[in-house]
């Protein structure tokens, strides 16, 4: 067993491995350590391991914190483990990389997980972790992606759950999430003021609520996208990361599971742009935000290292937090690894889904619009070297926030005949 | 003004164990410090040193943040409900 204790952030102060969130002497968030031991470690067999576990994310399981292991005998069974979660295609961009003036641009689709979001990640490792701990109810407070994995999870393990949700939310992501069969709950207000119910929901229920006091558990699944890249890449660092930020999780997670496997030895040097440099470091960690909820950008151009929450307004509301609790440690990320974290705005977020969809065939909702937009804006500024690898991490499914692409193009009506087709339908469609 | 001040579980062990005290004051840094007369070992938990918010401690006035309001020099309501809760990331 890997994992060793719960850790403040801030203070340092140790804690046992509970249901435990927050530092009671500094208010700081705790985090997961492991004790792994480099010195007797075999790098070759390790990377073996790995690439002979299951098919999703408990191929990882060393670097998760599971007091008992992967769940189930050995992990392959979903009837014993949830929902399979991870796994997901790492798909060369060529022509999206073109189009910008780029030479190696990846695309991480994490909306081909089972409810079709990243969030299956974070919710598999909570919800195994929390029956670990003898919970039998499982809940959360979501923007959506999250509602409709807490959900399904519920439904696959046979798990109580209630789900909060702003009651304003995407009708896609509402009817996704209650066909499971949870306790559905829309809340009247914003997703902070839900995220502040539920804390206090909290303490008088005894609920794992995924994202609140099972929290230092669910943020590490986040780290398998960053072992997933890793591996995909053949054990291979990209120069740059280009990821969505609502709270500021996702994005330190994916530069913590990096940095564990360089600690480890277990990475080779960096792409293209690396050669010569065998070393591998942190990729340049390029932060994305919508600027009608740009908290963590704004706080990065006026040089601040804390947030100033905002009320939200735009129409990626997977990103919709105003109150980001990782904010500094975003921050902090972006600006020693000599990346950024930049807003784009609602129409420049329509016009990401578009060139992601017209480039890649990849459908992604209003966030990975985002995180495309930022990308093609970093592009334009002459922030990337054309040399480098880049990883563009498009963490949702773009059924999920269909609105925001109605009117985006234009179907042909004809009758069913050559003659109509002919006079029509302009000929060629490639972009 | 006489306001409820809903401690968070995390802090109740410095309450004496209290969910939640009522204390007077005009402004939301006059309840606080009645708070932390009342509990000294609150001070130094919830406070930096020069007396600003910890930066992980979200105060809401009836469900509204406080930095949507005045911070600290908010003016209470005979009353009201000042919640104390740490900042949790979402999603």
């Amino acid at each position: 067993m890997a994992v060793s204790h719960l850790q403040c952030k801030e203070c340092k102060a140790e804690y046992p491995l509970e249901a435990l969130y927050v530092c009671d002497q500094c208010f700081g968030p705790l985090e997961v350590v492991y004790d792994h031991d480099r010195s007797t470690l075999d790098v070759g067999e390790l990377r073996r391991r790995i690439q002979g576990g299951p098919q999703n994310i408990w191929r990882y399981a060393d670097f998760l914190p599971l007091a008992g292991g992967p769940p189930g005998p050995s992990g392959r069974l979903a009837s014993r483990v949830g929902l399979p979660a991870g796994c997901t295609p790492l798909i060369r961009a060529d022509r999206l990389a073109e189009r910008l003036g780029l030479r190696e641009v990846w695309v991480k689709n994490d909306a081909a997980n089972p409810t079709h979001s990243f969030k299956d990640r974070v919710v598999s490792v909570a919800v195994t972790r929390a029956r670990e701990l003898g919970f039998e109810t499982i809940a959360c407070a979501s923007t959506g992606n999250l509602a409709n994995s807490v959900a399904a999870h519920g439904a696959a393990l046979g798990m109580d759950s209630y789900v909060f949700i702003p009651a304003d939310l995407e009708e896609q992501k509402i009817l996704a999430t209650g066909i499971y069969g949870t306790t559905l709950v829309g809340v009247e207000g914003s997703y902070d003021d839900v995220n502040r119910l539920c804390t206090e929901l909290c303490a008088e229920r005894d609920w794992a609520f995924v994202n609140i006091n099972l929290r230092p558990y669910y943020a590490e699944g986040s780290k398998t996208l960053a072992f997933e890249i890793a591996e995909q890449l053949g054990w291979e660092i990209p120069d740059r990361c280009v990821v969505p930020v609502a709270s500021g999780s996702l994005f330190t997670k994916i530069a913590k599971g990096f940095e564990e496997w360089i600690e480890l030895g277990l990475l080779d040097g960096g792409g293209p742009s690396s050669i010569g440099s065998s070393a591998p470091r942190l990729p340049r960690m390029n932060g994305a935000q919508a600027e009608g909820c740009s908290p963590v950008a704004s706080a990065f151009a006026a040089g601040n290292e804390v947030c100033r929450p905002v009320k939200p307004s735009t129409i990626a509301k997977s990103l919709a937090i105003g109150n980001p609790a990782d904010g500094p440690y975003a921050l902090d990320l972006a600006r020693r690894t000599g990346g950024s974290v930049d807003a784009v705005t609602d129409e420049e977020i329509r016009a990401g889904i578009k060139l992601l969809a017209e480039t890649t065939g990849v459908f992604t909702e209003t966030a990975g619009g985002v995180t495309t937009a930022v990308l093609s804006k970093l592009a334009a500024r002459g922030d990337i070297d054309p040399d480098e690898r880049v990883v563009l991490v498009i963490t949702g499914e773009g059924l999920k926030t269909l609105d925001a692409v109605r009117g985006a193009f234009e179907t042909h009506t004809i009758a069913p005949t050559i003659e109509a087709f002919e006079a029509g339908v302009p000929e060629g469609t490639a972009v | 003004m006489a306001v409820v001040v809903k401690i968070p579980t995390q802090l109740r062990a410095a309450a004496g164990g209290e969910a939640e005290t009522v204390l007077d004051g005009a402004t939301v840094q006059e309840v606080l410090d009645g708070l932390f007369e009342r509990f000294e070992e609150l001070r130094t938990r919830i406070s930096d040193d020069d007396g600003s918010l910890r930066r992980f401690v979200n105060v809401y006035l009836a469900g509204e943040d406080i930095r949507f309001l005045d911070g600290l020099q908010t003016p209470v309501s005979d009353g009201a409900e000042l919640t104390i809760l740490p900042a949790v990331a979402g999603g």
